[in-house]
């Protein structure tokens, strides 16, 4: 097991390097930090400009593999290099992967789990009223944009505050800027700004993973197997629980791991609606602002949470399946 | 019947509006053996499943099922589970989907034995190992920790019987325990299942298809067809005082080991009706021969002819104790009328309708037969080998070694004759197969098809011999085209090689292997299976073909279904003057239609010659080992029979053993002197000729009688 591990680690290190060399390229080659000082009133001389960017490892005139390796350098350091005006990558960075892991991990966690027991009762008790009810909403949830869906939360949430008259759900930000109240009204705050975020990214997973699993379960249900414990002597329930969801779960976790990983970068939608300042929204500020080594260094974290993703996804499926540990 | 464990009266099971099993009962009693036989539909499973309460929700089910005098139908599930495993249990059929894929083998007898029994994990993992033993799993304490996939078919099922005895169950229900198995894995499982009995002294009910398996090992038997008992009594009363003419014709059309081809099969016509549209009187009525008005009007109720022996017919009386054989009561034996009514008019119509279309029937019906070596050879293969290489690693990938599936055989076909090509599965026959239809040069060896050496062939010249060589696989539905109609099917080789209006051809080809042309329009899906292999014998004989390579062509059908093919394929080959090579694993079938036999085992050929000559006086181990292991259907016959029994399973194809590759599991290498032995390890043995041309790979060959 931890021989295979170690394998496919190699592997991801690999592709990694590969991906984020890439992404480096490309924003290079694509973006112009350059038009950012050009188009300063009043327009700096050409020889300040280019001695500016030549500092950040920003200039285009320089040969984009010389560029290319100094960077390189630089990240195997740890230095993710500089922003176009000259702020520090790493720091940012570092700030916003904390952000977004507080806004995603609840949300995700609670959509898989509770999605997987929703598909696997409505597939347990196939064509019953549970099962076209989830069916239906899990249809409409797909059919609405992200954006529709946490702006009708947002709506739902002022309204029903304004009828409680009390501040339940806060629907900006992380927490109250320049919030005093101790650590537990801290905590409490934290918690009432998590509640909405958490809850659409929630829906949205729920509605993913309930199809996913319902469908899983469906193909586990008849197979002979769960005759057989039936005919050992496990009562149905049991027998379904033990021998057809752990059979039918294993698809589940690794398409887990992987929309984990993905989130990561990919939550810009929610992100900006609720106000939480993380990777999504930095990607799309970076690329707006031509800032070359933020985009490589978000790719490279990209990569990095998707190929880590995928290797606790290899851990889980081993954990649930152990034939591939004895294959 | 006092003691009786389990007690099923009335059963009736219904999905929706399709009654599946209606008004069935027996019982059994402790110790005792019934089996319940009859063709695919006939219900036979259902009523197992509704026994042990396992039916899907939406069935519906009715009458009562009473074990050791309590009520389990409409029982509370609480009550049904603590009665499942341990009172009453359940060997299933296919033992590798019928296992959960994630859990060690040993996790699930333990399982098995936890549920009922209140023993600590480790207690239970023990008992389980036990278990194992007691089924014959060697190295039970390593292999308890294998999971399913890493056991062969044998080794599941003999997991599977562990875990339904776990609890020393008073009933077994065995579902087609060894349908999936080969038959010397066959013979070892019911072996186990002996063993199983005698340990437990649990009541069996075996369900099966198989009359020779319950002949042996039955007391009592239960005939069933569309859903219902139709007879039921004693083995022997069943077998040699059938009184239901289904019984007879099923007894008539199972190809039996002990008997060549001097005794025709008798094919009951027709197809078992429909659970969802059964004719209004005895369901048997439109197959049956002695079907009077009386038999269209109302389902003949099962009623005592004998002591404890019933038979649901209105005319079991006349028919008695000595009634009519098989034969005579199916109407067959002489003359060439077996296979429907196509065959007069195609040789009346031949030159009527003649013209740029060849005909079917080019040789006279019946030709005078050369001796064997005066005859052509149409097929030659010296020394043919394919090996598939074994391929490790997902980017890398290396050769990490070779499996010989086929190495170095050898056989001929001469005109108008049939070679059986027999062995259990994985030893190369269908690879065999799949090389001569190739018709390019072999890896290793020569094939030689009507004279030409495959090697040498250009692309004209193989479709030429194409054009002669036709082909009809095992599944006939997956080999025919779902979207084709069976006119295009039937007539596209003669499209392919240029021929036109292929009409009225096409229809004299369905009335030659007995169908109606009137059907050339439909689609494979809407015949049955024996019609729809039928059609696919018409598309092979098309093009008038010399030599017609078979795979496994009846395995998939019922007993009754199959008697009808084999007897066409019999009466075509005759008639034509075709020169089969029939690959099947039923040496029972080879024996019925070949006039050779080749055995194989691990790609290689342990035994050829004279069908008879084989069967009779078998004299490689392996052959008699395989002929020893089939059962016949005659319970007398098959009680006496001395089984001899193969140990473990096929070796790997990748890794054979050195010298004989059937040594490791010879019952006559055991019984060797030291000295004599070096030779079976060192030197593989090569198909000696021994008595004309009967030829065995056996360096100590002995004739021997098993069947």
């Amino acid at each position: 097991m931890a021989a295979f591990l170690l394998r496919r680690l190699v592997n991801y290190m690999v592709l990694i390097a590969v991906a984020t060399s890439l992404a480096y390229m490309l924003a290079a080659t694509a973006l112009s930090p350059r038009s950012n000082y050009e188009g300063r009133n009043p327009r700096p001389p050409a020889a300040v400009i280019d001695a500016q960017l030549s500092r950040y490892n920003l200039n285009d005139h320089t040969p984009l593999f010389e560029r290319y390796l100094r960077w390189a350098g630089g990240v195997l350091r740890g230095d993710l290099g500089s922003t176009w005006n000259g702020d520090r990558v790493d720091a940012e960075i570092g700030r916003r992967i904390g952000v977004t892991l507080r806004l995603i991990l609840l949300g995700v966690v609670l959509g898989s789990v509770a999605g997987v027991l929703v598909g696997a009762y409505a597939a347990v008790r196939q064509y019953g009223w549970f099962d076209r009810l989830s069916t239906a909403v899990a249809f409409v949830v797909l059919a609405i944009p992200t954006v529709v869906l946490a702006n009708t939360l947002i709506i739902g949430a002022v309204w029903l505050n304004d009828h409680l008259g009390a501040q339940i759900f806060l629907v900006s930000g992380e927490a109250t800027p320049g919030f005093e109240g101790g650590v537990a009204g801290g905590l409490l705050d934290r918690v009432k700004h998590l509640v909405l975020p958490t809850v659409s990214l929630a829906v949205g997973q729920i509605a993913v993973y309930s199809r996913y699993q319902r469908n899983m379960m469906l193909d586990v249900l008849d197979a002979d197997f769960i005759r057989t414990a039936m005919a050992k002597g496990l009562r149905r329930r049991t027998a379904l629980v033990k021998h057809a969801l752990r059979t039918a779960l294993i698809p589940a976790v690794t398409y887990f791991a992987f929309t984990f990983g993905s989130l990561l970068v990919g939550a810009t939608i929610t992100e900006s609606v609720f106000g939480w300042h993380g990777m999504g929204e930095e990607l799309v500020a970076s690329i707006r602002t031509n800032d070359v080594n933020t985009v490589a260094a978000i790719s490279c974290f990209a990569a990095l949470a998707v190929l880590l993703a995928s290797l606790a996804s290899d851990v889980l499926h081993a954990v649930l399946d152990p034939r591939v540990r004895v294959g | 019947m006092s003691g009786a464990v389990l007690e099923v009266r009335d059963l009736e099971v219904c999905f929706g509006d399709v009654r599946a099993v209606r008004g069935v009962s027996y019982s059994v009693e402790a110790g005792e053996v019934l089996g319940i036989v009859g063709e695919s539909g006939a219900g036979k499973s259902v009523t197992s499943l509704a026994v042990m309460g396992l039916l899907p929700r939406h069935a519906k089910v009715a009458g009562s099922v009473l074990l050791h005098g309590t009520e389990l139908l409409g029982a509370p599930e609480k009550d049904l589970a603590a009665f499942r495993g341990k009172t009453i249990s359940m060997v299933f059929q296919d033992p590798l989907s019928a296992m959960t894929p994630v859990y060690r083998v040993g996790d699930q007898i333990a399982e098995a034995v936890r549920i009922h029994q209140k023993v600590g994990r480790e207690r239970a993992a023990e008992r389980a190992v036990e278990l194992l033993d007691l089924v014959g799993i060697p190295n039970p304490r390593q292999r308890a920790k294998a999971f399913p996939h890493e056991f062969s078919g044998g080794m599941r099922q003999r997991a599977m019987i562990a875990m339904a005895v776990a609890n020393d169950p008073d009933v077994i229900i065995c579902d087609e325990p060894t349908t999936a198995l080969d038959v010397t894995i066959q013979a070892q499982i019911l072996e186990v299942l002996k063993k199983a009995q005698r340990e437990t002294g649990a009541a069996i009910v075996l369900i099966t298809h198989d009359l020779g398996v319950v002949a042996g090992f039955a007391d009592r038997v239960l005939v069933m067809y569309a859903g219902r008992q139709v007879e039921a009594g004693t083995v022997r009363d069943v077998y040699y005082r059938s009184r239901m003419p289904y019984t007879i014709g099923l007894l008539g059309s199972v190809p039996r080991l002990d008997a060549g081809k001097r005794l025709p099969l008798v094919p009951i016509e027709g197809n078992p009706p429909s659970p969802s549209c059964l004719p209004p009187g005895c369901p048997f009525e439109p197959r049956c021969p002695m079907a009077i008005d009386e038999c269209g009007l109302a389902e003949p109720p099962l009623t005592e002819v004998a002591p404890g022996h019933r038979a649901a017919c209105v005319r079991a009386d006349e028919i008695g104790d000595s009634g009519p054989t098989p034969a005579e009561l199916f109407d067959v034996g002489g003359g060439s009328g077996t296979t429907g009514p196509g065959f007069t008019d195609t040789t009346a119509s031949a030159d009527a309708e003649g013209g740029a279309v060849p005909m079917p029937v080019a040789v006279p019906p019946f030709p005078v037969r050369l001796p064997r070596e005066r005859r052509d050879v149409v097929l030659e293969v010296e020394g043919l080998a394919k090996h598939h290489p074994l391929m490790k690693g997902a980017i890398f990938r290396r050769r990490v070694g070779t499996v010989h599936a086929v190495d170095g055989v050898s056989f001929e076909i001469r005109e108008g004759e049939t070679l059986g090509l027999v062995g259990e599965s994985g030893c190369g026959k269908t690879t065999a197969l799949m090389e001569i239809l190739e018709l390019v040069r072999p890896e290793r060896g020569r094939v030689v098809v009507f004279g030409r050496d495959t090697a040498t062939l250009t692309p004209r010249e193989r479709m030429a011999v194409r054009r002669h060589m036709q082909v009809v696989f095992q599944d006939p539905l997956a080999s025919l085209d779902p979207r084709m109609t069976v006119h295009d099917l039937v007539g596209e080789p003669l499209a392919a090689h240029g021929y036109k209006d292929t009409g009225p051809r096409v229809r004299r080809l369905l009335r030659l292997v007995g169908l109606d042309p009137a059907d050339a329009a439909r689609y494979p899906q809407d015949f049955s299976g024996g019609q729809r292999q039928r059609i696919a014998i018409a598309r092979a004989l098309a093009l008038e073909p010399r030599l017609i390579v078979l795979d496994e062509p009846v395995s998939a059908l019922d007993v009754s279904i199959q008697a009808g093919v084999i007897n066409l394929l019999e009466d075509l080959g005759r008639r034509l003057g075709l020169s089969y090579l029939f690959v099947a694993h039923d040496l029972a079938v080879v024996r019925h239609i070949a006039d050779r036999v080749a055995v194989m085992y691990l790609g290689r050929i342990a035994e050829i010659g004279q069908v008879d000559q084989v069967y009779e006086a078998p004299m490689h181990p392996y052959t008699q080992a395989l002929l020893s292991a089939i059962p016949i259907p005659d319970p007398d016959k098959e009680r006496e029979r001395r089984r001899i029994l193969l140990e473990g399973d096929l070796p790997s194809p990748a890794n054979p053993p050195s010298g004989c590759r059937f040594r490791t599991r010879c019952p006559k290498f055991k019984v060797l002197g030291d000295a004599r032995r070096v030779r079976c390890v060192e030197e593989e043995p090569e198909v000696r000729m021994l008595e004309g041309d009967h030829g065995a790979a056996c360096h100590y060959a002995e004739k021997l009688d098993v069947v």
